[in-house]
């Protein structure tokens, strides 16, 4: 068990090399085989969570070795309170979406191949301690998510393939650029732990085009990185790519990609600059606000279920980034109030949780009823509820849990980030709980419209809820209550990583330049 | 060094010359269908060539033929690049199908001579050794280029590339005279010593003339705005012929600049130094101006591209772009990165031509439309292709991307000043993610799976994944490139 993480990252890399190879006629092997990798190193995350000491704040089970020794660079991972929780996730939903895509019949074995491939890239970006071998991760997304909305996703898939790569090449590009930035203002390194120590001092007075270096490379990064959250106005391929791409690549999406954005907020710009966290929290609440508002109007404004799903994931994250901006309360100038910031930050990173359960499950729900129906017009319905009784329970559940309902663990993380930020942002607190309103109007008219009314005629043969895709539902809907109703479990696994992150801020805070 | 004892490390040169020689020679006796065979006389005579540079590589850097040419790391490693590139065409021409009618013998033998001019080029030390090896090699593409008599766009190929490489090497010539007028000597130490003792009432001249020359240069790496013959040309040429010039001449073309650049104009740190300084010309940001404007334009008008040939012809302006964004900085750190860029891109850039001369010999077209569902076809060529067009757009985990990596890095470190370009740089490659996943959407996404699957005749599949190998794997571990790059990063000077 001396290299674990590595086991995350290599299984599926082996998975997808073994996978592609097999004989591409027998389909089932192939199914079987990639279920038999993701339950593997399902078991693994499992392992790593029980061996894992929740008490110990800093980075565990790190391995390390050299690897382009002229540069610098290394191979480091390790893992803490902050991507424990994201890589047992990642896992899950990543077992989860093989049985999910059980039906692709599309060129299966080339599916599966990209889909372990993918899975290795999300791992190696939660795990990754090293920033060459981070951005390697980050981008070794891209391939696989590109082939897997473009060959086998909805009618206007090539677009929405396109769009996705080029908007988050963009971002990377520019995070590259920070990265290198980091890279020379801080010895010529890109161990992150590394640059971590000596970025605040490195790159205290440094100017880069006459502003300060630190600055610029903190918005260079946050583009980067707000591209993947979506954070508006970077927010227009979320929409396309969800909707065209295949229902197990949506709910990764939702479930874990949109996740690495605030993951590496968190990890890379409040790890390595948290001086900045004062001069940006403002900025990031209210773009938090204009997600959770923005997000609100237009999924209250769609008639594709599958796009008002892809629309409440953006007003979901706002609630993120409210949650994240809510650590300042801890400088002294904002009266420094631990409870607060510890509140906002780990309501940020629970709601990531949640929401990556909770938008698996909404996606996996619409997909059911797309593949009996071909559409997701929700007008289109109409009085599933007597013809699906137990398809509509869970569906009320999911929406519940979506739209933040007591009792479901999104209540849970979105009531912390309101908290948290109140004490700062009282404005924006206020008028983010606006969104709640919308959350709860665009969830339970849509709910309206697709299940109650009268039957409509051409559905009244439609096939209940298999017992596949409950099995793909049940673990998340239980994941969901269990945490509403004891977070506890949770925020410890977390407590000491955020009290960490918290303390710098807070220890900064006496020379941060507002 | 005199005459005589320099010829003792001329060997490699001399070499080839026996070899292209014998070329010659062997052709006179062999029938059409059989010519072929001289491919294997360039081709053997070429490892013995190499063999005999890296032998020559860990003698002490030196001037040969009374200071005319340099023999140094540097120029070796250039070498081994253009023999690399020459060996891989090479072996594409006995399969390429456009050459099938026509005698090879004078193709081979050209390509030979073409080589002696490159390795001139890539280790001259004086004005007149610069401009006759500049001519040698012009003037062999021009008859390559218009190898295929009997097809007029070959013609029409070779006669623009006469125009223009007539124009452009008058130009520099004049350039070059206007040196020599203002110094009073051909060779790059002597320059170097006068330019820096100038009295700076000659810096209009001075200006004036490296203005010129690098009218030559450019239009010898095709840089905006002297690369208006490279579409016409690389479109066509045999597609062997556009594969070889949009690496080798470039990589002696790079070599070329840099050695006159760093010899003449730095203090050996930085362009920015001493020299330039003197002579009130924005020099980095000349160069800078023109590195983006070259890459930009390559990649917005590889855009609109139906022929896959003429994308790459493009995308290979776009390219010497990438390069020349390090040109402003030209530290050691910043040569270093370009001769990383030239090596990786020999590639992944030839990896791609073969494919198009597989493609075309396939179904005798080049258009995006030929390409229509290859991945599905043809899965091992369309993965391949795919690989390349990821290392072209600088992804990693692929050779491409350590290539921008270090260009990058280079212009980083430089400072603040530099900055814009690493922007425009990073900008530029998502726009060439668009036209380079233009074909693997059209070989993937546009297609349906097909129940016979063909593969490539064995020898371009060989070459495919001689190039593919080296395409990935550095993208993941270069330290041995890296370590070969930094040893060869010596050059002979002469400190005043």
């Amino acid at each position: 068990m001396e290299n674990i993480l590595s086991l995350l990252i290599w299984i599926p890399i082996l998975g997808a090399i073994v996978v592609a190879f097999l004989p591409r006629d027998n389909e089932n092997l192939v199914r079987y085989t990639s279920a038999a990798v993701t339950g593997l190193q399902f078991i693994v995350a499992i392992v790593l969570w029980r061996k894992f000491d929740p008490s110990n704040g800093s980075m565990q089970f790190m391995e390390r070795y050299e690897w382009i020794p002229s540069l610098n660079i290394s191979y480091i991972l390790g893992v803490d309170g902050l991507s424990l929780p994201m890589v047992l996730l990642t896992a899950m939903l990543f077992f989860i979406g093989v049985f999910v895509s059980w039906n692709i019949k599309k060129a299966v074995k080339g599916y599966f191949a990209l889909y372990l491939l993918l899975n290795a890239g999300v791992v190696g970006v939660f795990l990754s301690l090293d920033f060459f071998l981070f951005y390697i991760f980050w981008e070794v997304m891209l391939l696989p998510m590109y082939f897997l909305i473009g060959m086998w996703g909805g009618p206007q898939r090539e677009y929405a393939a396109i769009k996705f790569f080029l908007y988050t090449l963009f971002g990377s590009v520019l995070m590259l650029i920070g990265i290198l930035g980091l890279y020379f203002t801080c010895g010529k390194t890109f161990d992150i732990l590394l640059i971590m120590e000596r970025a605040p001092e490195a790159l205290d007075g440094v100017l880069w085009w006459g502003m300060s270096a630190a600055k610029v490379i903190w918005v260079l990064v946050f583009i980067g990185f707000a591209i993947k959250v979506p954070v508006f106005p970077f927010h227009t391929w979320l929409p396309l790519a969800h909707v065209e791409a295949p229902t197990a690549i949506s709910v990764l999406l939702a479930g874990i990609l949109l996740k690495l954005g605030v993951y590496g907020i968190i990890r890379v710009n409040y790890g390595i600059m948290p001086d900045q966290v004062y001069w940006f929290a403002g900025g990031l609440a209210f773009l938090g606000l204009v997600n959770v508002l923005w997000g609100g109007l237009c999924a209250l404004a769609q008639t594709d279920l599958k796009k008002l799903v892809a629309y409440s994931s953006i007003n979901h994250m706002g609630y993120s980034l409210l949650g994240m901006a809510a650590v300042v309360a801890a400088g002294e100038m904002n009266g420094g109030d631990i409870k607060a910031a510890q509140a906002g930050l780990s309501g940020a990173v629970f709601q990531m949780f949640n929401h990556g359960t909770i938008s698996a499950m909404l996606f996996i729900l619409v997909g059911v009823v797309y593949e009996r129906a071909h559409h997701r017009d929700i007008d289109g319905f109409g009085g599933l509820a007597s013809q699906m009784p137990i398809y509509t329970g869970i569906t009320a559940l999911a929406f519940f849990a979506g739209l933040g309902l007591p009792g479901f663990s999104g209540f849970v993380s979105e009531a912390m980030c309101f908290i948290g930020a109140f004490p700062v942002f009282k404005t924006i607190v206020i008028l983010s709980t606006i969104g709640i309103l919308l959350n709860a109007a665009y969830f339970l008219w849509a709910f309206q419209r697709v299940f109650f009314g009268k039957l409509n005629e051409k559905y009244k043969d439609m096939e209940e809820i298999n017992s596949l895709e409950l099995f793909t539902v049940i673990p998340l809907a239980i994941i969901t209550l269990f945490f509403g109703l004891y977070p506890g479990p949770y925020l410890d696994l977390i407590k000491s990583t955020m009290d960490q992150i918290i303390e710098k801020i807070a220890f900064v805070a006496t020379y941060a330049v507002m | 060094m005199t005459n005589f004892q320099s010829l003792e490390f001329f060997v490699p040169e001399l070499i080839l010359v026996i070899t292209i020689l014998a070329a010659l020679i062997t052709d006179l006796f062999l029938k059409k269908s059989k010519t072929d065979l001289i491919g294997w006389v360039l081709g053997i005579g070429l490892v013995i060539v190499g063999l005999s540079v890296l032998n020559l590589s860990s003698v002490p850097a030196t001037t040969l033929f009374s200071d005319a040419i340099v023999i140094d790391p540097f120029s070796s490693f250039m070498k081994i690049v253009i023999i690399i590139s020459t060996l891989l065409v090479i072996a594409a021409s006995w399969a390429n199908k456009e050459l099938e009618n026509y005698r090879k013998g004078e193709y081979f033998t050209i390509m030979g001579i073409m080589v002696l001019g490159l390795f001139l080029m890539t280790s001259s030390v004086d004005i007149i050794m610069l401009y006759v090896s500049i001519e040698v090699v012009s003037i062999m593409s021009f008859i390559l280029a218009a190898y295929l008599k009997l097809d007029t766009r070959s013609n029409e190929a070779g006669l623009k590339y006469v125009i223009y490489g007539a124009f452009s090497s008058g130009v520099m010539l004049f350039g070059l005279s206007i040196v020599y007028g203002l110094t009073g000597s051909t060779s790059y130490f002597d320059i170097q010593e006068s330019i820096f003792s100038m009295d700076s009432s000659a810096n209009a001249a001075l200006i004036m003339a490296l203005l010129m020359i690098f009218a030559g240069f450019g239009y010898k790496i095709s840089s905006v705005p002297f690369h208006f013959w490279t579409p016409d040309v690389y479109e066509g040429s045999p597609t062997t012929i556009t594969a070889y010039l949009s690496v080798a001449p470039k990589a002696a073309g790079f070599a070329m600049i840099i050695r006159f650049f760093h010899q003449i104009f730095s203090d050996s740190i930085a362009l920015t130094g001493t020299a330039i300084g003197s002579t009130d010309l924005p020099w980095p940001e000349i160069i800078g101006v023109l590195a983006v404007v070259t890459m930009t334009m390559g990649n917005l008008v590889a855009i609109q591209q139906n022929s896959i040939k003429r994308m790459l012809a493009y995308s290979s302006i776009a390219h010497a772009g990438y390069m020349m964004l390090a040109l402003p900085v030209l530290s050691m750190e910043a040569i270093e990165s370009i001769m990383i860029y030239l090596f990786v891109y020999v590639f992944m850039n030839l990896g791609a031509f073969f494919i198009v001369i597989t493609v075309k010999n396939k179904t005798g077209g080049e258009t995006f439309d030929d390409y229509q569902g290859l991945g599905w076809k043809m899965p091992v060529v369309g993965s391949l292709m795919t690989l390349f067009m990821l290392s072209l757009t600088g992804l990693p985990p692929t050779a491409g991307f350590v290539g921008k990596l270090y260009i990058f890095k280079t212009l980083v470190g430089a400072g603040s000043d530099f900055l814009w370009l690493v922007v425009a740089g990073g900008i530029n490659s998502v726009i060439s993610l668009y036209y380079y996943f233009h074909v693997v959407k059209v070989m993937f996404l546009g297609g349906e799976r097909s129940d016979t699957i063909s593969y490539p005749p064995s020898l371009m599949f060989g070459l495919m994944v001689f190039t593919a190998i080296p395409s990935l794997l550095l993208g993941l571990y270069w330290n041995p490139l890296a370590s070969w790059v930094k040893d060869s990063l010596v050059f002979y000077t002469q400190v005043m």
